[in-house]
């Protein structure tokens, strides 16, 4: 066993392999606690996040008003790195934090835009409209979220666009074994 | 039983989007943390990391410039003069197993798919500052141990060679993915 002074680390030396352990830096910040400690961060983060919430709609039309720039770039100037990237950036964003800004089917929505991006063979021979219908449902869902997301309209919008969506990918890829099995794998979102 | 002293943790948060950025820090400064550094891109992210030294990195995936898995692959350094250890936990709306495997091999300790959640945020934190797993260093990896089991039938391609190591008995970070809320 040696030591990697540097890190202050234990290092175990094996035929193809090593071990290090380094040092727990952050032993310091555990603190021993007893019963009657009713001190509940997660209860207090969680508060701080409900107290957050009034700016969050303001929050989604500003990731839509991104959205639609990103999309109009593409319109412009074809699928390009830079406007592939910045439309997958921005509907990856939604995808991410639309459930927690309280606009779950708009979550729905950018992460059957995503599929798209990600695994369509060619972007250019993508239906127009495919990616069109996307962009409007996210914007539609945010902007009536009072009136839609709650009758269930929203949910349902969202579940027939990505129906739509891997109908084209499954036809698209049917030569793609790989990414046929990755539309196919289920989601780990909680 | 036990808790954090949040306050004596500096944290590095890297994440393109404003908004995430904000609810992050919402959330570490309600658990007590004083010390909240934010970047939003990998370059800057990386520059930061060397000046602030801090314990613990909250990353997203999709960046600019560099990602979130480039940056941890830049942390993850075995002979570079900065900290190579520090815990990155992986924030992330990529939400397919093969992603969750993709961030442990570039050296990721934590992963937590979007929606994110104050208790899912916390327990990852509690883990990585009161369960640290021992690194590995083997010719193409250098990150925390992936194993966490004690199957001793595994005999797939990267089994290790010349001794067995204490294991930590943990759920995958897959598992830990899947009920992360």
């Amino acid at each position: 066993m040696t030591r990697d002074k540097q890190h202050a680390a234990m290092i175990q030396t094996f035929a193809d392999h090593h071990v290090i352990t380094p040092h727990n830096t952050l032993k310091h910040a555990i603190r021993p606690t007893g019963h009657r400690d009713l001190d509940d961060p997660v209860a207090r983060a969680e508060q701080a996040l409900a107290d957050l919430s009034g700016e969050f709609k303001t929050w989604m039309r500003a990731e839509c008003d991104r959205l639609s720039a990103a999309h109009a770039a593409v319109i412009a100037r074809g699928f390009t790195t830079v406007t592939r990237g910045e439309l997958f950036r921005a509907a990856h964003d939604i995808k991410g934090d639309a459930p927690t800004f309280g606009f779950p089917a708009a979550g729905a929505a950018a992460d059957s835009l995503c599929r798209i991006i990600e695994h369509a063979p060619d972007l250019e021979a993508v239906p127009a409209d495919l990616i069109q219908h996307h962009i409007d449902a996210v914007q539609a869902i945010v902007r009536e979220h009072n009136t839609i997301e709650k009758t269930g309209v929203a949910e349902e919008l969202s579940s027939r666009l990505r129906a739509i969506a891997d109908d084209y990918l499954k036809a698209a890829n049917k030569d793609r074994p790989e990414h046929l099995d990755a539309l196919a794998a289920p989601s780990i979102a909680p | 039983m036990y808790r954090i002293d949040f306050n004596k943790l500096r944290f590095l948060i890297c994440d393109d989007n404003p908004h995430m950025r904000r609810i992050l820090r919402t959330l570490l400064h309600s658990f007590g943390a004083r010390e909240v550094y934010e970047s939003e891109d990998g370059a800057t992210a990386l520059e930061m990391y060397s000046h602030y030294v801090p314990d613990i990195v909250i990353a997203d995936w999709a960046m600019p410039i560099f990602d979130g898995l480039e940056l941890t692959q830049m942390i993850r350094q075995p002979d570079s003069k900065g900290n190579p250890y520090a815990p990155i936990i992986m924030l992330t709306a990529h939400s397919e197993k093969r992603r969750v495997t993709m961030a442990r091999d570039a050296g990721v300790t934590e992963f937590l798919a979007k929606p994110i959640s104050a208790k899912a945020l916390y327990q990852r934190i509690m883990s990585v500052v009161a369960h640290p797993r021992p690194f590995i260093k083997t010719r193409n990896f250098f990150g925390p141990d992936r194993r966490r089991n004690t199957t001793v039938a595994y005999i797939g391609p990267e089994r290790r060679n010349g001794g067995e190591a204490e294991i930590l008995q943990q759920p995958s970070l897959l598992d830990k993915a899947r009920v992360s809320s």
